[in-house]
């Protein structure tokens, strides 16, 4: 009788091992839960960036054989008889301005080359010039949203 | 009361008279050590001296040993801390100020060109000395056993000092640090370059965490600036003195430098070690002094070649003077002649042609012209954790404490050398005439470009060099020694390369009076 009291006490947690234990626990936890909070912190709410959509102005002022690059917005606008299109300034390697040539694009970072559609045909960008969305406002100014890209080759015609 | 029948002022006098001594001996408890015993309690009982140990080897104190690196090092770094304090004083770390101010510290403040050079270059100072320091460690086999984790704590160090030279070059806000951290930022966005092409940016965005922590945000702003000053002055700064501080206590309890097991004193010691004074002293000549002693287990100090250990006070403090000396004088000359750069105010709209990372990156940059991902994540990380991996790879312990220990490491040495020199170049000039895959294969898709790229082949090379040399040699100290020896070589020629013979658009020149003028 006695005997089998000691063996159930033995497989048991003791007291002293469960204090340690769930102390060990619940210092992890808060650990976790501070470093968890200070990431969270680090991780801005408000940003200060510019609106990514902008007017561009009427249709009328992009004739067939535009190209016109608007350098605060980082962007190319381009018209040809299919249409107009937006083409983004910003290099996909590391974020450099990428300015026009005779054969496309070219960045003046670490040497990537783009052809007129903005396709990589040189260097480490790892994927083309994106295409942005072009949408017409009421009034009848050209809007482009820069959060919102397009498939490359996507040209819309306005009037 | 009057004990002496003295008058008061008379008292009052001689204690005025004395007041220097009596000042002086109450900041050093000893007054001027005349004797062994005292020369030893002005170390102990020191809170800037006791850091180091009462007695030193005088394989420590040749010059031709150290060369002083480390210890450069850490002057630079501690003349980096004071003039960074001065600059506080002006500088303003908004989009509006930083420009402004950093201008003026230039230009208006008294002395403040002085300061802003001396800080800027003890900075990259450190960069040059941690790296050669990193060498004499590496070539006396001063990583081995007892000292493998020392050997990781220098290199969070280097790490660290990376990290705040950056940080410091991001300051400015003029085009050298808006494009800079334009391309740091993308540098860390760039592990999406991989989850991407594996389709796991859903579930593990690491490049969006990192670049959001670091900058605020994805595109540098006000807020960024903010954070890249906190992390300047406040953050890599502290953790870079704790680290500090356990690396030299590591060094203390592995008992001091290494030294060569058949060390012998020569003739020329005696030109920097004055001789023990054998006359007076309670120590007896075969023991150290420290707890040590009571511990059991493997304590490297004790009882190992004490006959050539000399008192720490003067010969090590001379030692170390004359090295603060040369380096104050050597960070003023150079600042006093060579300006730190600082270019316009940060146009977001015109990018540098050429944008360069400052130089301690500008090999890097090399390889990231490559692959973003693979050069500026992949290969650094893989650089690091092989230069981590080192001692617990090789430990070997003979020789330790021997420059390249024998001939055949001198022999491996000089091979890797050689080898590493033609191939590295050989690799860079099939580059730059051929292109690459993307050039032959347009088609082809970004996960191949982002594995094999020169970069990556360049270190799968060395890995398989290293190899080669263990196999051959039977050794894997001379593994380690190719494999150093090789990272240096890269290190050094893609930075020459890619600082002087990359020019407008990253295009090839063979010097920059070639550039095109645009
Ligand atoms: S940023 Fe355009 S090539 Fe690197």
């Amino acid at each position: 009788m006695r005997s089998e009291d000691v063996q159930e006490k033995d497989e048991k947690v003791s007291r002293r091992d469960f204090l340690t234990i769930s102390a060990l626990a619940t210092g992890a936890l808060a650990l976790l839960g501070i470093v968890a909070g200070v990431f969270r912190f680090f991780k801005s709410d408000a940003s200060y960036e510019e609106a990514r959509s902008f007017k561009i102005g009427k249709p009328e002022n992009f004739p067939v054989g535009t190209f016109r690059n608007i350098a605060d917005k980082k962007v190319f606008i381009v018209s040809d008889d299919a249409g107009v299109y937006a083409i983004s300034s910003v290099c996909t390697h590391l974020g450099c301005l990428v300015y026009e040539t005779d054969t496309g694009f070219q960045c003046p970072c670490h040497g990537s080359k783009y052809n007129q559609v903005g396709k990589v045909i040189s260097g480490p960008a790892p994927r083309g010039l994106p295409w942005y969305e072009i949408t017409q406002d009421v009034d009848g100014s050209l809007v482009v949203d820069s959060s919102r890209e397009v498939p490359a080759g996507t040209k819309n015609r306005f009037s | 009361m009057n004990e002496t029948g003295q008058s008061g002022i008379s008292k009052f006098t001689g204690n005025l008279k004395t007041l220097a001594d009596s000042f002086t001996s109450s900041v050093f408890r000893g007054g001027k050590p005349s004797s062994d015993k005292a020369r030893a309690s002005v170390i102990y009982n020191n809170f800037f001296m006791h850091i180091q140990g009462v007695k030193t080897h005088i394989n420590t104190l040749r010059p031709s040993y150290t060369l002083g690196m480390g210890l450069i090092a850490l002057f630079l770094f501690l003349i980096v801390v004071a003039s960074g304090i001065f600059l506080m004083v002006y500088y303003n770390p908004s989009l509006e100020n930083a420009f402004k101010t950093v201008k003026n510290i230039n230009n208006v403040v008294f002395g403040g060109k002085v300061a802003r050079n001396v800080h800027k270059w003890a900075g990259e100072g450190m960069i040059v000395f941690l790296f050669l320091h990193m060498a004499r460690v590496f070539f006396t086999s001063s990583y081995k056993a007892g000292r493998e984790f020392n050997w990781l704590i220098g290199i969070v160090l280097l790490i660290l000092t990376f990290a705040l030279n950056l940080t410091g070059y991001l300051l400015p806000w003029d085009q050298l640090s808006y494009w800079a951290t334009v391309i740091v930022s993308n540098i860390m966005m760039s592990p999406k370059e991989l989850t991407d092409s594996l389709g796991l940016t859903k579930f593990f965005d690491v490049g969006t965490f990192t670049t959001d922590f670091v900058f605020a945000g994805l595109n540098p702003g006000k807020e960024s600036l903010n954070r890249i000053y906190l992390f300047h002055v406040m953050l890599l700064p502290i953790v870079i003195s704790v680290f500090v501080g356990i690396h030299f206590w590591r060094i203390r309890k592995d008992g001091g430098l290494t030294k060569p097991e058949d060390f012998s004193v020569r003739n020329s010691d005696i030109g920097y070690v004055l001789e023990p004074d054998k006359t007076s002293g309670i120590f007896p000549t075969h023991k150290t002094y420290g707890l040590m002693e009571l511990a059991k287990g493997k304590t490297p100090a004790v009882d190992k070649d004490i006959e050539n250990t000399v008192m720490s006070w003067p010969n090590l403090l001379i030692a170390e003077l004359a090295v603060l000396m040369v380096t104050l004088a050597g960070v003023l000359i150079y600042s006093y002649y060579i300006d730190a750069p600082l270019k316009e105010m940060a146009n977001a709209l015109i990018p540098e042609n050429p944008a360069k990372a400052p130089w301690y990156f500008l090999g890097l940059q090399e390889l990231l012209s490559y692959s973003a991902f693979m050069g500026g994540v992949g290969l650094p990380s893989a650089a690091l954790l092989g230069l981590a991996l080192i001692p617990y790879l090789d430990r070997e312990q003979y020789k330790v404490g021997v420059w390249f220990t024998d001939s055949t490491g001198k022999k491996i040495a000089v091979e890797s050398f050689i080898i590493s020199v033609i191939v590295i170049i050989g690799m860079l000039v099939f580059a730059v005439n051929f292109g690459w895959l993307r050039n032959w294969f347009p088609e082809i898709p970004q996960l191949v470009i982002t594995l094999i790229n020169p970069g990556s082949i360049w270190v799968g090379f060395m890995i398989l060099w290293s190899l080669f040399v263990i196999k051959r040699t039977g050794s894997t100290r001379m593994g380690a020694m190719a494999l150093f020896v090789m990272f240096l070589v890269s290190y050094v020629i893609l930075t020459y390369f890619a600082t002087e013979m990359r020019g407008p658009n990253w295009g090839f020149y063979w010097s920059k009076s070639q550039w095109p003028i645009h």
